[in-house]
């Protein structure tokens, strides 16, 4: 029986140095899979590479290939083997197919149950779908993996719960704002964390971004970024007039927005309501700014405390991702059982005998002048074309070996008669 | 068609009110879609037979059913569940469905356990601006009902993101700002329909009596709620009493309805009393 083969190094295992080392672009990934493909040694292949891991998940045609993998990495990546070999998990059969799972329901993601995994995964099956260089059994292992994830995502809170602290922030967003493409942000300081804010609230479509900045430059450069505005420093307070969300994440030791400029500023918006996410250390919105009706304040430490209240509750909810991805593995083993020879021949023949026996109940109970003799002539003679008619492809099964994929034909063979054990998507 | 079969049917529609806020209690916990598109239409089917019911009571006795205490009721819990009808499809606020369903389950229970005191046909209540007074002002109070299920949830909300500590209803409800405009929509109907329902019943005091005001009771504190969300309206426009103060208001003047619509009868009196007997 074929062995999947899973070897690769994730953020639990590589610091994130060796991790970039060994990471695959998108052309890296192509080229790589060619050169599998093209190896006699390995039947079939699938590169799945993100920031926090790269696998290689084959099927070796003879052996477990394992060596060769690794010196496969090093060459392609020109990374010596003493460098990365040690950070390696090389994982066979269940394991492989139950850390695969694992990975594409994101319970081996940095930040549990995040989206994105799953959509990567896809992406890496899709290539390699593209190159040829997965069959039979990658093929039903990904499609499996994929329904797997997708059970998880909707059947258990995993996804449920921000656990970062910008996805946190966003949800609260959400929840006060009924639709943030209608709402204005303001990012208070131009460094380095107003931009990363910023970066996730772009992909959720907001009207328009207004940089405030003691360095006027540095504004309208992040301004220029993002098509957004820039504003003076001295200007923010008459600014809080137009925006609604503020992020602010300057270097000022004092605050830089205090209860009484709010106050004003929120007559002059009809008290639509504000939402501040502090994110500086030390705070540059006044706490005291929450008392104040329809202006909410989150500092660092608030969103801190709600993803760690959130990583509490997706503990609870892995257990249960955990039963699932389980039942899948077992699920794929029979399958992959079935795929053996003898099974298959088995099921051909159990079917054929079964037909035969209908088929001839139903004749011959119209055909009551026959005797105990023709009836068993009769039978007999039903049942040998039967078995001629399947001796050919059972011979064809049976020659197993001779540098073909067997996986492949059993598959057929499966589908064609209809033999596969019953499997619910 | 009997006045049995009308009780029949009402029970019935109070069945289905108490299951489909079993439903909407459990999509509130469990967060399934199928409870709650189960819960919809069991209160879709419950407004259905309360009008059947009433159609077949009209039918049978020769007059719409408002004369007691609890056909008053029951009348107002119809137009609750027709008004939720409107804003479920208006706003498409799924959670709003578990505050009317249990304000619509506990009125129908009161409507069945209530005795039913014996009604007489009174010639005087009939009419183009009778019923007109009836409709309207029973139809503003609804939306004026939800307006305060819309600010329960919003204080619910707002007290989770307010003091840092998301909770149970964090996910379960929808934005502040969606709730806070569902509140405004049902205020600003609620306000218009009973605005034109005092005008209409003024216009059938001065039909009847002669004259439009009459310091009945229940007109002084009827035309005392119209002032409090007179009131609640011109802030939130002009002084922006938006978000929670509007939500606290709501609630407030949905207690005054409730008290008009009974406290008034009950305690003080007067010409609109044997609705409420």
């Amino acid at each position: 029986m074929s062995k999947i083969i899973l070897i690769g190094a994730n953020h639990k295992t590589a610091p994130v140095e060796l991790r970039e080392k060994l990471s695959f672009t998108a052309e890296e990934t192509v080229a790589a899979l060619e050169k599998l493909k093209n190896d006699e040694d390995i039947k079939e292949s699938l590169v799945f590479s993100t920031c926090n891991r790269t696998e290689i998940l084959y099927i070796p045609e003879t052996g477990e290939q394992v060596e060769r993998i690794i010196e496969f990495i090093s060459q392609h990546k020109q990374v010596d083997k003493s460098e990365f070999k040690d950070n390696l998990y090389i994982l066979e059969g269940e394991d492989a197919i139950l850390h695969l799972f694992k990975v594409a329901s994101s319970l081996d993601s940095m930040v549990v149950g995040e989206p994105q995994i799953l959509g990567q995964i896809k992406e890496a099956y899709r290539v390699a779908v593209a190159n040829n260089a997965s069959g039979v059994l990658l093929n039903r292992l990904m499609h499996k993996s994929f329904s797997v994830a997708k059970k998880v995502r909707k059947e258990t809170g995993i996804g449920d719960n921000a656990v970062s602290i910008s996805y946190a922030a966003i949800e609260l967003a959400n929840k006060i704002f009924s639709d943030l493409s209608q709402k204005s942000v303001m990012l208070l300081g131009a460094g380095e964390m107003a931009e990363l804010a910023v970066e996730h609230l772009i992909s959720h479509n907001v009207k328009q971004i207004v940089v405030a900045n003691r360095t006027f430059k540095n504004a309208v450069d992040l301004a220029e970024k993002f098509k957004g505005k820039a504003v003076k420093f001295e200007e923010r307070e008459s600014a809080l007039a137009e925006v609604d969300i503020i992020i602010s994440s300057t270097g000022a030791t004092d605050y830089v927005m205090t209860r009484d400029l709010v106050k004003r500023a929120m007559k002059k918006r009809n008290h639509n309501t504000l939402f501040f996410i502090d994110i500086a250390v030390p705070r540059d919105i006044d706490p005291k700014i929450n008392s104040i009706s329809n202006a909410y304040v989150y500092d660092i430490d608030d969103l801190k405390n709600i993803v760690e209240s959130n990583m509490e509750q997706r503990g609870k909810e892995t257990v249960k991702a955990q039963r699932f991805i389980e039942e899948a593995v077992v699920k794929f083993r029979k399958w992959e059982e079935s795929l053996s020879v003898v099974p298959t021949i088995k099921a051909l023949n159990d079917k054929m005998t079964s037909i035969v026996d209908i088929e001839c109940k139903k004749t011959l109970s119209g055909l009551k002048h026959l005797d105990p003799g023709d009836i068993e002539a009769i039978k007999r003679m039903t049942q040998a074309i039967a078995s001629r008619t399947i001796h050919d492809p059972i011979l064809f099964l049976r020659n197993t070996g001779d540098h073909r994929d067997d996986s492949l034909y059993l598959n057929v063979t499966r589908q064609l008669f209809n033999l596969d054990i019953p499997d619910d998507k | 068609m009997n006045l049995q079969f009308a009780d029949v049917v009402l029970q019935i529609t109070t069945a289905l009110y108490f299951l489909s806020m079993t439903g909407y209690l459990m999509f509130l916990f469990n967060q399934k879609p199928v409870y709650q598109k189960a819960a919809f239409y069991l209160i879709s089917s419950a407004i259905v037979c309360h009008f059947a019911s009433m159609v077949i009571y009209t039918v049978a006795k020769g007059h719409v059913p408002i004369h007691n205490l609890p056909q008053s009721l029951s009348m107002a819990a119809f137009a609750v569940g027709c008004m939720f009808w409107v804003f479920h499809f208006k706003y498409d606020l799924k959670i709003l469905g578990v505050f009317a369903s249990i304000l619509l389950s506990a009125i129908m229970l009161a409507v069945l356990m209530l005795p039913d005191a014996p009604v007489e046909k009174n010639a005087v209540l009939k009419g183009f601006w009778f019923y007109s007074h009836i409709a309207l002002v029973f139809a503003g109070e609804a939306a004026l009902a939800l307006a305060c299920g819309a600010g329960i949830l919003y204080l619910l909300q707002e007290k989770g993101i307010k003091t840092k500590n998301p909770g149970f209803f964090f996910k379960r409800l929808p934005s502040l700002d969606l709730l806070d405009n569902v509140g405004y929509t049902c205020l600003t109907t609620g306000f218009a329909l009973l605005t034109i329902g005092l005008v209409a019943g003024f216009i059938y005091a001065k039909t009847i009596w002669g004259k439009f005001w009459s310091w009945d009771p229940k007109e002084v504190a009827s035309v005392g709620t119209w002032v409090v969300y007179a009131a609640l309206l011109h802030l939130r426009l002009y002084s922006g009493w938006r978000g929670r103060k509007s939500a606290v208001m709501t609630i407030i003047g949905f207690l005054i309805i409730i008290f008009t619509f009974l406290g008034v009868n009950m305690l003080i009196g007067g010409h609109h009393q044997e609705f409420t007997r």
